[in-house]
């Protein structure tokens, strides 16, 4: 078990301010300067509805150790100005410990903040700004909030160079320039880590989105057609798909609704290229008739659901873990199918190279949940890993005779020809149908095929990747998606606390790996399952497939503040 | 459409050899009947082969064909046959790639899909078999019945809405081929519809095709028939003015004209393991 204190040396930094104040620029080279200065950092981000401009706050957690989740609170918080920042004080807890960095010629500092008992300093940071050819204030403060932080001045740089280097005009002259200046502002002209070689990490490190990692995982998977309709917060998943699937001989459709996208995946599909949708909550109950086309054809198709707050439009920035349900129950009809959850934003790589895999495999609809926290956040992490097995759709290329696209085998996998193929001719239908594809509303045809499509998903082997499991002691903590990385951390301190505890999180949710979940929960004495919704939709559906005792308890909270390590262990202790 | 290369041609194949051995589920004197003889002449005279065919169908009486044919076939939901078969063809260009279905399917669940279709001008023939009708849940009205038609318990004072005006609407939504043909004029089809499979991009074929059941009365329809008077046109200015005109009864080529046709390249430059580049610190 790592040493529980070591996340005490994670440093958590707010940055907010209104449109074009550029919060979310000086986070992205926050982050490259920590990424630089050899450790593992977290960006989140909030913004307002605007669809251009408006307030927005970028959150950074960095330090030695994997970061997994943002912290209960934050050490500094930098005001670029305080335009609308009653809206971002639920996301942005301060105490008595924490600093409050702002311009001395600014606004005041609203009450909203200053009631927490944070200290606040303020720095001449327009005016120095103002001294500089395209000089901002946000970089000046960055320079600042570098040096408070203890990052080198030349890691900031670095930072600068990377993200807006390739802007035009004295863009980035001007920043580095603010950047010293501010760097000097605290420290008198001294280096915090001095100028001496930054302690690099040896190992190899990436900077990657969850949206990002779930299309690298989708392209490692074999994805090489895309069908999509644009929507908040999977849009930038697809605009990385869009020029990467070219690259790799596929393409990008940009559907005219969802129901056309689902139809257009299962049509690429049919004709044997592996095929991928992408969408959040409103998209994915439009899709549903056509997932059911998908299940009954066996045609395998992949559905990345980007989830946000619902129902209905909901909040469209913001992050929730409420889709649970309509992923698991909104198909008609009895129609197995495959959902799997990302834990974190490089596990977005795994599981959607997973989930591809699985469902070429199997023949099967998979239902990939990530969310806006794993899909919009940015992260400095280990390389992520890759799936290493062999799981090929089962192609007929030369059928015999009595070829038959819906045969009934034992594994409930049957042989599929690709339009092309001489002597395979089958029509694949929505109708139910016998093992030919011949529409039957037989009672044994139905039953026949209703039992083979359940088996072939029922009874595969997963193998290891259905979840991972850290820890070993008798309180667990249970849960599924984004919700990990809170949940990995409140395990870890409460272990640290004298309270061994260990966390389980599900990457496979459907079908339920009922033999390793019970072999995970082997030996527990307590089981709380936390989950970002309001229904505890995990907890109930893990009750019906009785795959909980009596005692388990539920800890279940809707967006969009995300989950914290904090509150999991406060609800831990209440349990107990 | 592409030239089909002489080694792949099966010389010997004839109409009936596209058929399947699934008997359809049709009515007695369903015009259907007559487009699917029309389908299987028209695929051996351009000497297709059977498996480098793929029909496409929503729901419907008329989306019961692919099964009838021995080609590749998707019968799927309802009204989303188009986009199928444009994921198929964006996926598999090579593939001939027909859709079929009728009124209702194709013009009211389906009707944003046939407006993107027509704009995006994918190599594709779709056929739309119209009878007026929603047979297959038992006669209730179309886009395409009349306003006064009393007859649908469902609609007993008629629609009392403006007809669906098939031609009109590809055209102004950007269709490349439009014609009609009509079931009760078998050679006249099949001729139609190999124009619409030869013809590069998305080809609309609307189709006339009378519903014995629940509209007897459509059997005056070969009575009220003409071949189109003006046409064909790849004039879209002279093409609306003769859609205006359309009495809904004129058959043959409409309008045909040589537009951008959408097909992604499917050509790779990269593999996957070359994007982690973009990634590392």
């Amino acid at each position: 078990m790592d040493n529980p204190e070591t996340h005490a040396r994670a440093t958590c930094i707010a940055i907010t301010g209104s449109g074009g104040s550029g919060a979310v620029t000086t986070g992205l080279i926050l982050l490259a300067a920590v990424a630089r200065a050899g450790h593992y950092g977290l960006l989140t981000r909030s913004a307002g509805p605007q669809i251009r401009g408006g307030e927005s706050a970028a959150m950074v957690r960095f330090g030695p150790r994997r970061v997994e989740c943002m912290g209960d609170r934050f050490d500094i918080l930098v005001g670029l100005d305080w335009s609308n920042v009653d809206r971002f004080v639920d996301e942005l807890p301060l105490d008595a410990r924490s600093l409050i960095l702002t311009d001395a010629k600014g606004e005041p500092v609203p009450e909203v903040l200053t009631r927490s008992g944070a200290a606040v300093r303020q720095l001449p940071l327009k005016e120095i700004a103002d001294g500089v050819a395209d000089g901002r204030l946000n970089m000046v403060a960055l320079g600042t909030l570098g040096a408070l932080a203890g990052l080198p001045l030349s890691a900031l740089e670095h930072g600068a160079r990377t993200t807006i280097g390739t802007k035009g005009g004295n863009l980035l002259q001007g920043a580095l320039q603010c950047i010293g200046a501010g760097y000097r502002l605290t420290l008198d002209g001294a280096d915090a880590a001095g100028d001496a070689p930054i302690s690099l990490a040896s190992a190899e490190r990436w900077n990657i989105s969850g949206n990002e990692a779930a299309g690298l995982g989708a392209l490692r998977g074999g994805v090489r057609f895309v069908a999509a309709y644009p929507i908040t917060p999977a849009s930038e998943m697809l605009e990385w798909l869009a020029p990467h699937l070219e690259l790799v001989g596929g393409s990008l459709l940009q559907a005219e609704d969802e129901l056309a996208s689902v139809n257009m995946i299962i049509g690429a599909s049919f004709g044997g290229v592996p095929s991928l949708t992408a969408t959040s909550g409103p998209g994915l109950s439009l899709m549903m008739e056509g997932l059911g086309l998908a299940v009954a054809s066996e045609t395998p198709v992949v559905v990345a659901n980007v989830q946000r707050g619902g129902p209905s439009t909901g909040i469209p920035t913001k992050s929730e873990q409420s889709d649970l349900n309509i992923a698991l129950y909104g198909l008609h009809g009895d129609a197995p199918h495959l959902v799997l959850a990302a834990l974190s934003i490089p596990d977005c790589a795994l599981t959607f190279q997973w989930a591809v895999r699985l469902a070429e495999h199997l023949q099967a609809t998979a239902i990939v949940l990530s969310d806006q926290l794993l899909g919009q956040s940015r992260a400095i992490v280990d390389p992520p890993a890759q799936f290493r097995g062999a799981l090929e759709r089962w192609v007929e290329h030369k059928p015999a005779d009595d070829y038959r696209r819906y045969a009934v085998t034992a594994d409930g996998i049957s042989p599929m020809t690709l339009p092309g193929t001489p002597a395979g001719m089958y029509t694949a239908d929505g109708l139910e149908h016998g093992p030919k594809g011949t529409p039957s509303s037989m009672a044994r045809d139905h039953q026949a095929q209703l039992a083979k499509r359940l088996r072939k998903l029922r009874d595969f082997d997963y193998g290891p990747q259905w979840g991972e499991v850290r820890g070993t002691g008798p309180n667990c903590l249970l849960t599924w998606g984004s919700a990990a990385g809170a949940v990995f951390e409140a395990a870890e301190r409460l272990t640290g606390a004298g309270i061994p505890t260990r966390a389980v999180a599900l990457r496979l949710i459907a079908p339920l790996p009922q033999r390793d979940l019970a072999q995970a929960l082997d030996g527990v004495s307590t089981i709380l399952v936390v989950e970002q919704n309001q229904g505890g939709q995990l907890f109930h559906y893990l009750h019906a497939e009785q795959a909980l005792p009596p005692w388990a308890r539920s800890l279940a909270r809707p967006g969009p503040l995300p989950l914290k390590p904090g509150e999991i262990v406060q609800a831990c202790s209440e349990v107990d | 459409m592409a030239a089909v290369p002489e080694t792949v041609l099966s010389p010997t194949l004839r109409a009936k050899d596209y058929k399947s051995a699934v008997s359809p589920v049709w009515c007695p004197g369903c015009g259907d009947f007559a487009v699917l003889s029309a389908v299987t002449k028209a695929l051996a005279y351009l000497k297709l082969p059977k498996e480098e065919v793929a029909i496409v169908s929503g729901i419907g009486c008329s989306s019961r064909l692919p099964a009838y044919i021995d080609g590749y076939g998707f019968h799927g939901v309802h009204g989303r046959a188009l986009p199928l078969a444009s994921g198929l063809k964006a996926a598999r260009p090579g593939l001939t790639v027909l859709v079929a279905g009728g009124d209702g399917d194709g013009f009211s669940i389906g009707g944003n899909h046939f407006l993107h279709a027509c704009r995006r001008n994918m190599d594709l023939t779709y056929i739309v078999m119209d009878n007026e009708v929603y047979g297959m849940t038992k006669g209730q009205a179309s886009p395409t019945t009349q306003p006064d038609w009393e007859r649908s318990k469902l609609t007993p004072h008629g629609t009392g809405i403006r007809r669906f005006q098939p031609p009109a609407i590809a055209l102004a939504a950007g269709a490349s081929f439009i014609a009609r043909g009509f079931a009760g004029d078998p050679n006249g089809l099949t001729k139609l519809l190999v124009d619409a499979i030869q013809h590069p991009g998305f080809a609309f074929l609307h189709v006339l095709s009378p519903c014995q059941t629940f509209r007897p009365e459509q059997k005056e329809w070969k009575h009220l028939v003409h071949p189109c008077r003006l046409g064909p046109t790849d004039n879209p200015a002279q093409a609306a003015h003769l859609m205006q005109m359309d009495d809904g009864m004129a058959l043959g080529t409409l309008y045909a004209q040589q537009l951008p046709v959408w097909q992604p390249a499917n050509h790779a430059t990269a593999s996957p393991a070359d994007f982690d580049q973009e990634f590392r610190i």
